[in-house]
């Protein structure tokens, strides 16, 4: 537990340093996945205990939401007073954007033999 | 007493312990609605904490930035939990490198299509240009997506405001839309779920299925990158 959260928090400080360093546009623990992902294909699996903790903290990955959803309260004033086009281009666009990536995802993958196996 | 009280709550306001108990406080309470009621994925359990910690703020008359004070320790495992995300990608690679084509296809659309559907609805129905601008890069996670904000004019905070509602609608109506486009494939789901709707997509992916998971993860950081590179050239492109 404690390894592993030191190996995550090493691994974002890594990404920070580097996306400040080089300017990118990514943020820090996107680019500290990608070094875990390396370190795991270097090492050629994933330990237990990494297991264990990965997946611990991925299950309650929604509560870590919460405080800056509660930030909502902070923009009551202008989300009231254009209530309609925000709901409308929330709704639609988030639906859409879900269903189009996925059918376009699923349409190549049927298209191509290789694929599909074991997956439903 | 009333002097008790009022040391009390100056403790209580001052340390981030009242911020942070009470954010695991209401999140179970949404956990608990959830799984009382069926899982169903309107009940999401983040809609729930949200709704309920605004509630109580607003009676209390504590201020958002005060509450955020204890709240933050909660805030900042997001960092930790995004490097986690390597994990079920790492599991799932073999799968993953079979899928790249159409992936990277469907990223592409998934992408342009949440940040034009998103302006050009909000400007259907009059919306203003701040609000349109903040917009634009609502799919992605929150501090690319408030990077991308401040780059075109947006308001960053405003940005993270919608951010987090797109991944509320998501994850509580996603399912629902794939179920009605009969998309079964896990990893055409969760891909699509981490595209439109980054961490919160990812989470509810999670919760369902581990290839779908794995593939939201990856959708998530794919679609950020995309968002941080192509949203601000495309912005030049139409605003000049």
């Amino acid at each position: 537990m404690l390894g592993t959260l030191t190996i995550l928090l090493l691994c974002q400080l890594a990404g920070e340093l580097l996306a400040r360093l080089l300017h990118l546009p990514v943020p820090g623990p996107v680019i500290g996945m990608v070094f875990l992902f390396i370190g795991l294909l270097i090492r050629g699996g994933v330990p237990a205990p990494i297991q264990e903790t990965a997946g611990g903290i991925l299950r309650h990955l929604s509560l870590l939401f919460v405080p800056a959803g509660v930030g909502v309260m902070t923009h009551a004033e202008r989300l009231g007073t254009e209530a309609l086009p925000i709901a409308a281009a929330l709704f639609g666009s988030t639906l859409f954007g879900v269903a189009i990536t996925a059918w376009v995802m699923n349409a190549l993958l049927r298209r191509s033999k290789t694929d599909g196996e074991g997956t439903r | 007493m009333s002097a008790d009280f009022r040391e009390i709550w100056v403790y209580l306001s001052a340390s981030p312990l009242a911020g942070l108990t009470l954010t695991l406080v209401a999140y179970q309470i949404g956990l608990w609605i959830f799984e009382r009621f069926g899982r169903r994925p309107v009940l999401n359990p983040v809609l729930i904490a949200v709704l309920l910690l605004a509630a109580v703020l607003s009676v209390t008359g504590v201020e958002y930035r005060t509450y955020f004070e204890g709240a933050q320790f909660v805030h900042f495992l997001l960092g930790p939990a995004t490097v986690a995300l390597a994990v079920p990608l790492y599991n799932q690679f073999h799968q993953v490198r079979r899928s790249a084509l159409a992936m990277i296809v469907a990223l592409l659309v998934g992408s342009a299509a949440s940040a034009l559907t998103a302006v050009a609805i909000a400007w259907a129905f009059g919306g203003s240009m701040p609000t349109l601008l903040s917009l634009a890069p609502k799919s992605v996670t929150s501090p690319i997506a408030m990077g991308v904000s401040e780059q075109i004019g947006g308001l960053p905070s405003l940005t993270a405001v919608f951010v987090i509602l797109t991944g509320i609608i998501a994850a509580t109506l996603g399912t629902w839309v794939l179920n009605l486009i009969r998309v079964k494939d896990w990893r055409a789901r969760g891909f699509g779920m981490g595209v439109a709707a980054h961490g919160i997509g990812t989470a509810r992916a999670l919760q369902v299925n581990e290839v779908a998971g794995a593939f939201a993860g990856l959708g998530m950081g794919l679609n950020g990158l995309a968002t941080a590179i192509l949203l601000p050239i495309l912005y030049r492109l139409i605003f000049g």
